[in-house]
């Protein structure tokens, strides 16, 4: 699914990525941790494509389906999602004047065109997204609304996860999705993820500070990132020693 | 707005303007005049989406008698010069409101020239410009608002927001007061900003291609301007004339 080998970047010249290398295939979740700085957040907006965010080198390929390797850096940030990935924004932006289901139809249907389907009518459009929307608990007023304006922190990470669900992603990678939550989201989120991502031609990457979410999306593989590099790789164990012990001792040993 | 002699830098009202396109069509034909009785309401619009070579300039002389109110909504984007100046007398208890949208690309100079005379007590004004400018054109709002010494109690508001496309594009935009009485409110507000590059990047993520994102945000900056315009047809009308616009630009 994706393949990330010795990747770099820096950030106005500052070097932030020191050599990234990460493998994930479709059908596993893989979880990243690391401590404040390490890069976790520059690895999403690098692989998204976010202006500023410059490769300075490495290779990134990205198969959305068996035998459809591309060159992930080779595409705009929209084109990379048609292809099929999903940036789940730690902070989502708000659109003032742009409803959520305006955003979210024009977003799916541009994300159709560029696959040579066809536009979803309105009402095939309205169907699905009060489908996506019941599954995470966000009520359908919400969507109404313009994006994320007004939201809580807790509204705003449910809505990435309505639009996960709406645009319906070969690869997620979610930054900090678990920040802001309270208990009872977290868990609505992590069922959603699991219900949304948990397929055999699916993969997740999640990026978190903390084990708690990784209770309810049980990992495959958990990673460590510290000064832009992976340092220690394991199962869903390690995440737990992680919490035990903290970075510092776990690094160290 | 008629005088004989062709206007000159020096003069405000014409400082930002396309004097040479100005000077190939004049003298203009004199400004249309609109009377709105004691008491009445009106509703007025121009679309002015003239062609790209013409020089297209629109002067209306505005008088609202007592208690009476006037509402006038503009978009102008056609033109090499798109001009458009209302001249706005107010009486007692009377109220204006403007709603206006300026639309340009290319090397295109649009204009809004208003004076609004509060000449009696307690009038309201409300005015909303908004500007969206591509390339090297140049939008320019100048709003002179004038209260007289008995115009006791005025309420008079301006609102204006540009957006510019390109670092080449111009915004102008000069509020004037001239107030002569004591007890009144007048605000004003102007602002000149760039696309949010982070809701660009937000959309993009989601698969939107960045024409149809810059439209959608484009679309709502300047989506109150038509909210109050009372016949549906003429409201989408101007709304789907500004739309083509925008889609032109994008």
């Amino acid at each position: 699914m994706l393949k990330i080998e010795n990747l770099t970047n820096a950030i106005d010249g500052k070097a932030i990525l020191k050599g990234l290398s990460l493998s994930i295939n479709a059908g596993e979740i893989h979880a990243i941790m690391g401590p404040n700085g390490a890069g976790k957040s520059t690895l999403a907006y690098t692989l998204g494509g976010r202006p500023g965010y410059e490769v300075t080198g490495g290779e990134v390929d990205f198969a959305p389906e068996p035998g459809k390797s591309q060159d992930l850096f080779a595409l705009d940030p929209h084109e990379r999602a048609a292809a099929g990935l999903f940036l789940g924004f730690q902070y989502p932006v708000e659109i003032p004047g742009v409803s959520n289901l305006q955003f979210l139809r024009e977003s799916l249907n541009s994300q159709r065109k560029a696959r040579g389907e066809a536009a979803l009518s309105g009402g095939e459009f309205i169907k699905l997204a009060k489908e996506k929307a019941g599954l995470l608990g966000l009520d359908m007023d919400m969507l109404k609304r313009p994006v994320n304006v007004g939201f809580s922190g807790g509204e705003k990470k449910r809505n990435e996860m309505v639009q996960m669900g709406i645009l319906d992603p070969k690869l997620a990678i979610l930054d900090e999705t678990d920040s802001g939550l309270d208990i009872d989201a977290l868990k609505t989120v992590g069922a959603g993820i699991n219900t949304i991502m948990r397929k055999p031609d699916r993969a997740v990457l999640l990026i978190t500070h903390y084990q708690r979410l990784l209770d309810y999306v049980q990992p495959d593989f958990v990673h460590v990132l510290a000064a832009g590099r992976i340092v220690k790789s394991g199962g869903p164990e390690l995440a737990l020693e992680l919490e035990r012990e903290g970075y510092a001792e776990v690094l160290a040993a | 707005m008629n005088a004989l002699a062709l206007p000159t830098r020096r003069d405000e009202a014409w400082r930002y303007s396309d004097l040479d396109a100005v000077k190939s069509v004049w003298p203009i034909a004199p400004a249309t005049h609109i009377d709105v009785a004691a008491g009445e309401t009106t509703h007025h619009h121009l679309l002015q989406d003239a062609a790209d070579t013409d020089v297209a300039i629109h002067d209306y002389v505005i008088q609202i008698a007592d208690g009476a109110s006037c509402h006038f909504h503009i978009l102008n984007s056609g033109g090499r010069l798109g001009r458009v100046t209302l001249d706005v007398t107010l009486g007692e208890g009377a109220h204006f409101e403007l709603g206006g949208a300026i639309i340009g690309g290319g090397s295109q100079t649009l204009e809004i020239v208003t004076t609004v005379t509060h000449a009696k007590p307690n009038a309201t004004s409300a005015q909303t410009i908004r500007s969206i400018l591509g390339q090297t054109a140049t939008g320019s709002y100048l709003g002179k608002i004038a209260v007289a010494r008995d115009a006791q109690k005025t309420d008079a508001a301006q609102s204006v927001k540009a957006m510019l496309l390109d670092r080449t594009a111009t915004a102008n935009a000069k509020p004037e007061l001239e107030i002569y009485a004591d007890d009144v409110k007048c605000a004003h507000g102007a602002t000149v900003g760039e696309l949010d590059k982070a809701a660009l990047f937000y959309m993009a993520s989601r698969g939107m291609e960045p024409a149809v994102a810059q439209t959608l945000l484009l679309r709502s900056f300047i989506a109150g301007v038509f909210d109050s315009v009372a016949d549906e047809s003429v409201r989408e009308t101007l709304e789907e004339a500004a739309l083509a616009r925008l889609e032109k630009l994008a």
